[in-house]
């Protein structure tokens, strides 16, 4: 049957993962502008690429904090369970979005010409690490948490191997070429010019970190090896490499051909891809391998009692981030007289 | 001090990520509903220097909301990495009522602040009116839900305990409306007006101070600073008596609902009527004594219960497992009063001046003014360490322990948190409190500027304002203010 307790979890388990992917691919473009600050030294150019992200920015990282404080609203057993076992990569990616955010904000009040350095390197290696950080969080919790009774049951340092490094890499890659692609669609000239080559060679990298991705991870748990490859699962499956096929063929005809915003919707179709991956290997696990949405879940009467505020909020938020993006459309810097 | 175990370093974390973390709120509460007052007085009178005060405080406004959103981040995830058990069995009660926190200044910040900051030609006066109301009714929601929590965690109502040992939510009305909630929220809401008037009248006093020579040459005072000066002295006069006042009401709650926190703050150990008042003592939690006490007769039950001889409780009647830590709150509790009566001194002070019209021309008023521009903030942190550890040893008060309350994480984790922490907001807390000064060290000016020129603005998200770098002279037709284009 089904009833409240069946059904309330899994709408928030969608919602969960929509503000999640939200995230994910908003404030991946930006973290991924930041990350490009290392392979940009020249100081005008770095302008224009704050500028290219600077009405947008800390709107995309207000989803985290709906991602995060929606987990403790609604799965408190699953924010109890993965923020202690993921500790060492929440306590650093926080501390990097921090100084990053802070780095944003005063690389352009200081007066001097190191001080400014100082901040240009805070604001790329924080969006590096935070990048990073997240990477390793994903990895870490699609690897397993070890748990006993209600509690985390492992160490300080077990999520740490090479699936996750890898998934850290791949992260961070992989925000890098959103922010590149970002860039060929926001900007014009050498520094547009410069990061369609980026963006060449990193699609180049990422694809090759989702293939690496996505042929250890069934080797991880015997679930998602058969969720993958056995019947009726493989029919659900096995469209997910080839639409992956086809958005790389786009990407490429899109930067070859000079298209400025067909890169960045392919990229951003990867990432979308990944994650429909990760939610079918992972469903209805909210804590692979042990704990389902339903066993995290808070009672109905508080899933209830917040989805009622939820579903009147979460669309007025959307209709005001999809204003603001239409509002400060366009290329950056066109207009402006310092060229 | 405390030993280095993981739970003692967990508890340090929480204490310094929360005393950094609530400055931040009880400036931009505060600020908020003052800005909404200038903004009323400009439309109303339509005089000038209403306006130029507005713009001078907004900006100000727009880096310490940063700040507290930053900070505050790294409170709501702390739950889960240092306090997981609690997550996991309060979880249930007090996540809804957090997540309704985020939502509504999500849903707040992403709309009126934006307008607030950047708006006031592209919706005009009418309307900026009313974002900068709904941005201070925000602040307040968000204050709402925070202390409904917080009472929770005090004096829990409407809830069942599971098998598993969690509390689930039996009576949602209960649970938000419980019985310290009505105390706790006046006691904050006040102490944030209380703790903005005073930055904002050492800020006046300040610029008061530094243009006095001026003026004694024969140059007109400064109007701006002179009526935000006056505009302080008004709340410290009116809200500082108010709020003693309901520092009494809530003492007499805590009385009813945590009695051993009352004989932890004033540091008895019997219980005695009629009991006299501690002034000022030791408290030795082992030997179970106050010592070097001096105390007035009488007074501890006429402070307590409104009567000569009333009983009130000592630590001894507890268990001493149960007992909250007597010789920090006796301290904290001591310095948060102290702070609200000399503010409550200055008040009569300036209301004194006033009457004799020279509030403008006592140095010596506006020199305690500048003194005192941080003490309401004092006074919150110290409000909060006795709350908050006149809490313990409970997490949810009777019910669970803070022993019981901890993420099964090692000391060497916590330890490096902590370290990280204290590094990294130094660094970030350190940069934005100058840039902070450095403003209010500036005089408002007449016609003063909308928004730093120059700057990129963005206009949704956790930190609007200003951002980004735009070199002198460049057009900025891309980056105008978003609403009603």
């Amino acid at each position: 049957m089904m009833t409240q307790a069946y059904l309330l979890p899994i709408i928030w388990a969608g919602l969960i993962a929509f503000a999640v992917l939200a995230y994910v691919v908003l404030d991946g473009f930006d973290l991924g502008v930041g990350i490009l600050f290392a392979i940009e030294g020249d100081r005008e150019e770095r302008n224009v690429m704050i500028n290219a992200i600077a009405p947008m920015w800390d709107g995309n990282e207000t989803w985290l904090v709906l991602g995060g404080g929606g987990l403790f609203a609604v799965f408190p057993l699953a924010y109890a369970v993965i923020m202690p076992a993921m500790y060492p990569t929440i306590i650093a990616m926080l501390l990097a979005l921090i100084f990053r955010g802070v780095a944003f904000e005063f690389r352009f009040r200081t007066q001097s010409a190191r001080g400014r350095v100082l901040w240009d390197v805070a604001f790329c290696g924080g969006s590096a690490l935070a990048a990073f950080a997240q990477g390793l969080t994903l990895g870490g919790l699609l690897q397993g948490i070890k748990v006993t009774g209600r509690a985390y049951a492992g160490g300080w340092w077990d999520w740490l191997d090479g699936f996750t490094v890898l998934c850290g890499v791949a992260v961070l890659c992989g925000y890098a070429l959103l922010g590149a692609t970002w860039l060929v669609w926001r900007t014009e000239g050498a520094l547009q010019r410069r990061n369609a080559r980026a963006a060449e060679a990193l699609g180049f990298i990422v694809l090759c970190f989702i293939g690496a991705v996505s042929l250890w991870t069934p080797l991880l748990n015997p679930i998602f090896y058969h969720r993958w490859f056995d019947w009726p699962g493989v029919a659900l499956t096995a469209p997910v490499p080839v639409l992956v096929a086809l958005l790389a063929w786009g990407f490429w005809v899109g930067l070859r051909r000079g298209h400025h915003i067909t890169p960045f919707l392919c990229v951003i179709g990867w990432f979308v891809l990944c994650f429909a991956g990760l939610g079918i290997s992972i469903w209805p696990m909210m804590v692979p391998p042990s704990i389902t949405i339903w066993q995290a879940a808070s009672p109905p009467s508080s899933q209830m009692f917040l989805l009622v505020g939820a579903s009147v909020l979460i669309p007025i938020i959307l209709a005001y981030t999809g204003y603001s993006y239409w509002v400060f459309r366009g290329k950056v810097g066109a207009h402006t007289s310092y060229h | 001090m405390f030993p280095l175990d993981a739970f003692h370093l967990a508890r340090a974390q929480f204490a310094f990520t929360l005393i950094f973390h609530i400055v931040f709120p009880a400036f931009s509460i505060g600020l908020a509903s003052y800005l909404a007052v200038l903004e009323g007085m400009w439309l109303r009178t339509g005089q000038q220097v209403y306006l130029d005060l507005f713009r001078y405080w907004v900006k100000i406004f727009s880096i310490g909301f940063a700040m507290g959103v930053v900070s505050g981040l790294v409170m709501s995830y702390q739950f889960g990495t240092n306090w997981g058990a609690f997550s996991d069995r309060a979880g249930p009660v007090i996540g809804p009522l957090m997540g309704y926190e985020v939502l509504t200044a999500f849903f707040l910040e992403a709309g009126f602040l934006g307008v607030m900051l950047f708006g006031m030609q592209k919706v005009g006066p009418r309307l900026h009116f009313a974002a900068t109301c709904l941005v201070a009714v925000g602040t307040l929601i968000s204050a709402f839900w925070i202390l409904s929590v917080n009472s929770w965690m005090q004096t829990p109502r409407g809830y069942t305990i599971a098998p598993d040992g969690r509390f689930l939510p039996a009576d949602w009305l209960a649970i938000i409306f419980n019985p310290s909630f009505f105390v706790r929220l006046p006691h904050m809401v006040l102490a944030s007006y209380l703790s903005v008037a005073f930055v904002v009248g050492a800020v006046g006093a300040f610029h008061i101070l530094r243009e006095r020579p001026l003026v004694r040459a024969g140059k007109p005072p400064n109007p701006a600073v002179r009526t935000m000066f006056s505009m302080a002295m008004w709340m410290a006069t009116i809200v500082a008596p108010a709020q003693i006042l309901m520092g009494d009401i809530h003492g007499l709650n805590t009385l009813k609902y945590q009695p051993a926190k009352i004989a932890a703050m004033e540091g008895d150990w019997d219980s005695s009527g009629p009991a006299p008042e501690i002034l000022f003592g030791i408290p030795d939690m082992k030997n179970e004594v106050t010592r070097y006490k001096i105390e007035i007769p009488y007074a501890g039950s006429l402070i307590l219960t409104h009567t000569l001889d009333g009983r009130v409780p000592g630590l001894k009647n507890f268990p001493r497992a149960d007992r909250p830590d007597s010789t920090i709150v006796f301290f904290s509790f001591r310095g948060m009063i102290a702070i609200g009566f000399l503010m409550a001194g200055i008040g009569l002070w300036s209301l004194f001046l006033r009457w004799r019209r020279a509030l403008y021309e006592n140095p010596w008023l506006q020199r305690a003014v500048v003194a005192m521009g941080p003490a309401g903030f004092a006074a919150v942190i110290l409000g909060w360490i006795t709350t908050e550890v006149g809490r313990q040893p409970y997490t949810v008060y009777g019910l669970m322990r803070t022993a019981d309350s901890m993420s099964p994480i090692g000391t060497v984790g916590v330890a490096t948190s902590l370290l990280a922490f204290i590094v990294v907001y130094a660094i970030v807390f350190t940069a934005g409190i100058t840039y902070l000064l450095r403003l209010m060290g500036r005089p408002p000016v007449r016609g003063e500027p909308d928004h730093p020129a120059g700057q990129p603005i963005r206009t949704a998200g956790i930190t609007p304002g200003p951002a980004g770098a735009v070199p002198e002279g460049a057009s900025h037709d891309l980056h105008r203010p978003v609403l009603a284009e």
